[in-house]
């Protein structure tokens, strides 16, 4: 415990890692929140998918020497709202089409890094995430993209559980279904983005599937789930960094082991107590 | 695509009219139709007195997704009084009173904090039929409401619907079960894939549509 305090006193003498830690948390809240509802309605491959194009903008961002936020925001935000028409378009298998569109900007993505000889691109930070590539502006990005989805849960969270559990029954009796859901796409579109750089654009849709699924397994109520993933969440991030710091390792991967961690201990405790 | 033509039907207040057909008749649509999630592609729905759009209480056919979603029987059943809530983020006491009601009328008082996924199908069914009641005092759209359900359990939410009708909410039932459509309703509209009907349940027996129907039941 005493460990854990020197740890938590050095990250805080380091503004590098004040700005991480901070982001961090943030991020990780809107994700498990977000994360609830998208899981519930089987859409967590959107996270997925999202993270990829993310991860290609910000290449070709990189390679043209352009801002990589003002490039990345929206390219995300587009490709959230054609995924999310893919998804509820019964024709088109929108699996596959998350699946093609990720690895499709994976593909260019890599391209675009490998071509530019010249540009000094770390490839491994992009993929993995780096805690040195939080900048002020992600701060303020994070500040207001937390407030807009704490404000959207709390006053808003009747209709999210109506539209999350049965969205037919939401529009029928005269809830704008369509207007929550596209707003729940981008906001995910835009906690991926800032996200993304210090998870990693590989482990970032961790964030979003974990906490929600971690609770869904102990947990009975639309109420306590959410709640329960938001904590999880932020608790798995803060365990993830000490870690990180302490051991060295990346930050993100540090994370998502604790996240699967945890996943495992809330299993066998659902387990447990279904057969008590 | 036009499922079928020049079809009218009414509904009065208190009825209780069931909805028979083949699949891909078009009932579906009409249901979609009925509660404007879908567009007519001619005609109108109109609708009487008093009764507004969202003021339908619906019981749609269960979503996989459902089955294991972690949400306590009183979350969900609370759900259905968000049409009448506006943009007010909160529940009041009224609509909490109202749902602890419509859990009693259902006998499902005692479910209140269980879990949605842990429940037996029959109790599935009676906690969104709740949650449709929440939603009107004056008319239910159930679809298919017994799919998937054992003889007894379907018998009991028989019962339970036409409590609720008696109690002076008007049902419109879509239903595979011919015999329970005769059975229970007043009036019948039946949907083959050209033709249809529509008249009371004395005047269904006496038609073609009747033996029709009986022919390509017992045909499954």
């Amino acid at each position: 415990m005493k460990r854990v305090i020197e740890v938590f006193s050095e990250i805080f003498s380091s503004p590098i890692l004040v700005r991480a830690l901070v982001v961090g948390i943030l991020v990780s809240l809107c994700a498990a929140l977000l994360g609830v509802s998208l899981v519930l309605k089987r859409f967590s491959m959107i996270g997925d998918g999202l993270s990829h194009v993310g991860f290609g903008a910000l290449a070709i961002a990189a390679v043209m020497n352009l801002a990589p936020m003002a490039v990345a925001i929206p390219v995300v935000l587009i490709a959230a709202f054609l995924l999310l028409r893919l998804s509820n378009n019964g024709k088109i298998k929108g699996d596959a089409a998350i699946a093609m569109i990720s690895t499709g900007a994976l593909g260019i993505g890599v391209m675009a890094v490998s071509m530019s000889k010249g540009a000094n691109i770390d490839l491994n930070s992009y993929l993995f995430g780096s805690i040195m590539s939080v900048n002020s502006e992600d701060v303020v990005i994070s500040v207001i993209l937390a407030v807009i989805v704490l404000f959207m849960f709390v006053f808003f969270y009747t209709k999210i559980f109506a539209i999350t559990f049965d969205e037919s029954f939401a529009k029928a009796t005269g809830t704008a279904a369509n207007i929550y859901n596209m707003l729940i796409a981008l906001l995910t579109a835009m906690t991926i983005v800032i996200g993304m750089r210090l998870m990693g654009s590989m482990l970032i849709s961790s964030l979003i599937i974990f906490p929600a699924l971690s609770s869904m397994r102990v947990f009975k109520s639309f109420k306590s789930v959410t709640i329960c993933s938001g904590i999880i969440s932020i608790l798995t991030f803060l365990a993830g960094m000490v870690i990180s710091y302490v051991a060295e390792t990346p930050c993100g991967a540090s994370i998502v082991c604790v996240n699967t961690l945890t996943f495992l201990i809330f299993f066998i405790v659902g387990k447990i107590r279904k057969t008590a | 695509m036009t499922v079928i033509e020049n079809m009218s039907f009414e509904v009065a207040d208190g009825d209780y009219l069931c909805i028979v057909g083949e699949n891909g008749s078009g009932k579906s649509t009409l249901v979609k139709a009925l509660l404007s999630l879908k567009k007519a592609e001619k005609g109108s729905i109109e609708f009487g007195e008093g009764l507004k759009k969202n003021e339908i209480g619906y019981l749609p056919q269960q979503t996989m997704a459902q089955k294991d979603f972690p949400a306590s029987v009183y979350e969900v059943v609370l759900s259905g009084c968000l049409n009448s809530r506006g943009i007010r983020p909160f529940y009041s006491a009224k609509e909490r009173k109202k749902a602890l009601e419509t859990m009693e009328l259902l006998g499902i008082t005692d479910l209140k904090n269980r879990s949605y996924r842990d429940l037996s199908g029959g109790q599935q069914q009676r906690v969104l039929l709740s949650r449709a009641l929440c939603a009107t005092k004056k008319l239910i759209l159930l679809d298919e409401p017994v799919a998937g359900l054992d003889p007894i359990v379907t018998a009991e939410l028989y019962d339970l619907i036409e409590k609720i009708n008696k109690s002076g909410v008007t049902v419109i039932m879509v239903t595979h079960d011919l015999s329970a459509a005769v059975k229970c309703s007043r009036h019948i509209l039946c949907m083959t894939e050209n033709e249809w009907f529509f008249g009371s349940r004395e005047e269904f027996l006496k038609s073609k549509f009747s033996d029709f129907m009986r022919g390509s039941e017992a045909g499954d």
